[in-house]
């Protein structure tokens, strides 16, 4: 089995944790020192450093969220001055403000460095032609691809998204043997080029894809494998996390989470309670060693478990099973997080329509996903004539797309016509099938 | 003001473009007691807008909306048409010198004579210009 550094991918546990302990210790002290925002946390909480003298200790320290990030927007929690930053990411900023995230040089390296580990446990290497068919720019997933990919010494094919027809004839014409890209992409691309008269199994050398940046299924990689006749890993990651960082090894089974980079927690997401191995609950992430913007236990959101048994693999780190859903009631649709609370955002801004009564439909179309906003009229926008109505709904649409950055289909109904809750508002109708 | 007599209330309702939904309107009419006596649909995608004259539009409105729909009353005219060709082009070609834009319009052939429904941008303007071009407008207790 290749490894990229065996020295820490089979280091044994209780190493592993001496390493741990010591790493939290440092980032702990640094923070309580040199960060106004994480002094302020620690000092609200009760909590000192010298308060930290095992691993288990992390508990004592308080959650960081997402809304941190918002809240100090654009880079009042970063600890590294402008000048030591490399680099920024933003997010879609789907539930308001985007959330801007910085790297040190030594950040970037180990973003690099944890994804070069994770690609070679999938079987990626020198030899390989690599599509990266995730979004570049601000977003993570290309661009932290595309180092992992260099680093590992294959050959990067950085085509992005998009223009789906020609990603396959360079698929052809250049041999690529992997991909990454959204696992309904991938399906997509399937499809298109079968409509092409091209087989991937067959007129292609693709043997392997990395696949994440939304929910799927086992179901939904049996149909990926059998169809496309090559094997599909799970990714993980966020940009809080610095991007897509962490993969499945060979044997399918669970992402692995690298000891030296990351200290993962799951929590229940009620009590805040840690949660032992093997039970459900919200994952919590800290990155153990981050320069530029520091993460404890930051509260990801996404429901899943923790698997700390020795992997068939050799590799000693904990994985995290398949994400089973999240917490908060987020959608994602093509690969980007729609808030259902930020549609009602939108929808309020409108006069036209009544932003508390609304329902999203979700289906799949094919491979891709479809989104569409049923809302009711208000009765002072009723008109009789058809080309105002159209556009209002054109004015909906617009404002739909500007604010979620992804495409809604809108349907006016007339006022009173959307079911009504009591409790919580059911507001999401998915009917796609992973 | 004489222009009043021919200003006729349309009811308008807003319907999804689902079956059974004319339906649902038709059959709340007919309990009512209400008879349609001119009728169109425009549609887009995902809705419709159902225009109608009814004998009594107050009734029609209130039992629509008790069912739910979302209804208003819009101003029309009616104007007897000669049914034959050309009969058009003379209240369109009337309108058209006038400057009377005409919004939307539909049609039905009347006992007596062809009727033009129409909903235009400048009604008072529209009725005076048809009266004295020696055309024929249906007055409201027709339609009542």
């Amino acid at each position: 089995m290749m490894m990229w550094d065996p020295r820490v991918e089979e280091m044994p546990v209780e190493d592993v944790k001496k390493l741990q302990y010591r790493l939290l210790k440092t980032l702990v002290y640094r923070l309580y020192s040199f960060s106004d925002f994480y002094h302020t946390r620690m000092r609200e909480a009760g909590v000192h450093p010298d308060d930290v003298r095992t691993l288990g200790d992390i508990t004592k320290l308080p959650f960081m969220h997402k809304s941190d990030l918002r809240d100090n927007y654009p880079n009042r929690i970063f600890t590294a001055p402008q000048e030591e930053i490399a680099r920024y990411h933003v997010s879609s900023g789907t539930t308001g403000k985007p959330t801007v995230v910085g790297y040190t040089a030594n950040d970037l390296e180990l973003w690099t460095t944890s994804l070069a580990r994770a690609l070679t446990s999938c079987g990626v290497g020198r030899g390989d032609v690599f599509q990266v068919s995730y979004g570049y720019g601000l977003f993570t997933g290309g661009l932290g691809l595309h180092y992992g990919v260099e680093r590992v010494g294959a050959t990067v094919l950085p085509t992005s998204t998009g223009n789906t027809e020609r990603q396959i004839e360079l698929m052809q014409d250049l041999h690529v043997t992997a991909i990454a890209c959204t696992p309904s992409y991938l399906m997509h691309l399937g499809e298109t080029a079968g409509k092409m008269g091209i087989s991937i199994a067959n007129d292609t050398d693709l043997r392997l894809a990395v696949l994440g940046a939304e929910p799927w299924s086992e179901q939904m990689r049996k149909k990926i494998q059998e169809n496309l006749g090559i094997k599909a890993y799970d990714i993980y990651g966020t940009s809080e996390l610095s991007g897509p960082m962490f993969t499945e090894c060979a044997e399918q089974n669970g992402i692995h989470i690298w000891g030296d980079i990351a200290y993962p927690e799951i929590i229940d997401p009620e009590t805040g309670e840690q949660l032992p191995p093997g039970e459900k609950g919200e994952l919590v992430m800290t990155i153990l060693k981050k320069e530029a913007l520091p993460m404890i236990r930051y509260r990801l959101g996404d429901i899943t478990s923790l698997d700390d048994s020795v992997c068939a693999c050799g590799r000693t780190s904990p994985r995290i099973t398949r994400i089973r859903g999240r917490v908060d009631d987020m959608l994602i649709v093509r690969g980007i997080n729609v808030f259902p609370s930020q549609v009602e955002h939108t929808l309020m801004g409108i006069p036209e329509v009544d932003g508390s009564a609304f329902q999203i439909e979700v289906d799949r179309r094919g491979a891709l996903d479809s989104m569409l906003v049923r809302v009711e009229m208000s009765k002072e926008a009723f008109s009789d004539k058809i080309n105002e109505l159209m556009k209002v709904r054109a004015k909906v649409v617009h404002q739909l797309k500007s604010s979620l950055n992804v495409a809604a289909d809108v349907e006016l109904v007339a006022p009173g016509t959307l079911p009504r809750f009591e409790g919580k508002a059911k507001r999401v109708i998915d009917r796609r099938v992973y | 003001m004489a222009e009043k007599k021919y200003i006729i209330k349309q009811v308008s309702i807003f319907s999804e473009n689902k079956p059974g939904r004319l339906a649902a309107i038709a059959r709340a009419l007919e309990e009512a007691g209400i008879n349609i006596l001119a009728f169109s649909i425009a549609e887009a995608n995902g809705f419709g807008v159902v225009r109608a004259l009814v004998n009594k539009p107050e009734k029609a409105h209130d039992c629509l909306t008790k069912l739910g729909f979302m209804i208003s009353f819009t101003d029309v005219i009616a104007v007897a048409m000669r049914d034959e060709p050309g009969g058009l082009f003379e209240i369109a070609r009337i309108l058209g010198d006038a400057g009377v834009n005409i919004e939307y319009s539909y049609a039905y052939s009347g006992k007596d004579a062809a009727v033009l429904i129409l909903r235009v941008d400048q009604v008072e303007e529209g009725i005076d210009r048809i009266l004295a071009a020696g055309g024929k407008l249906l007055s409201v207790d027709l339609f009542q």
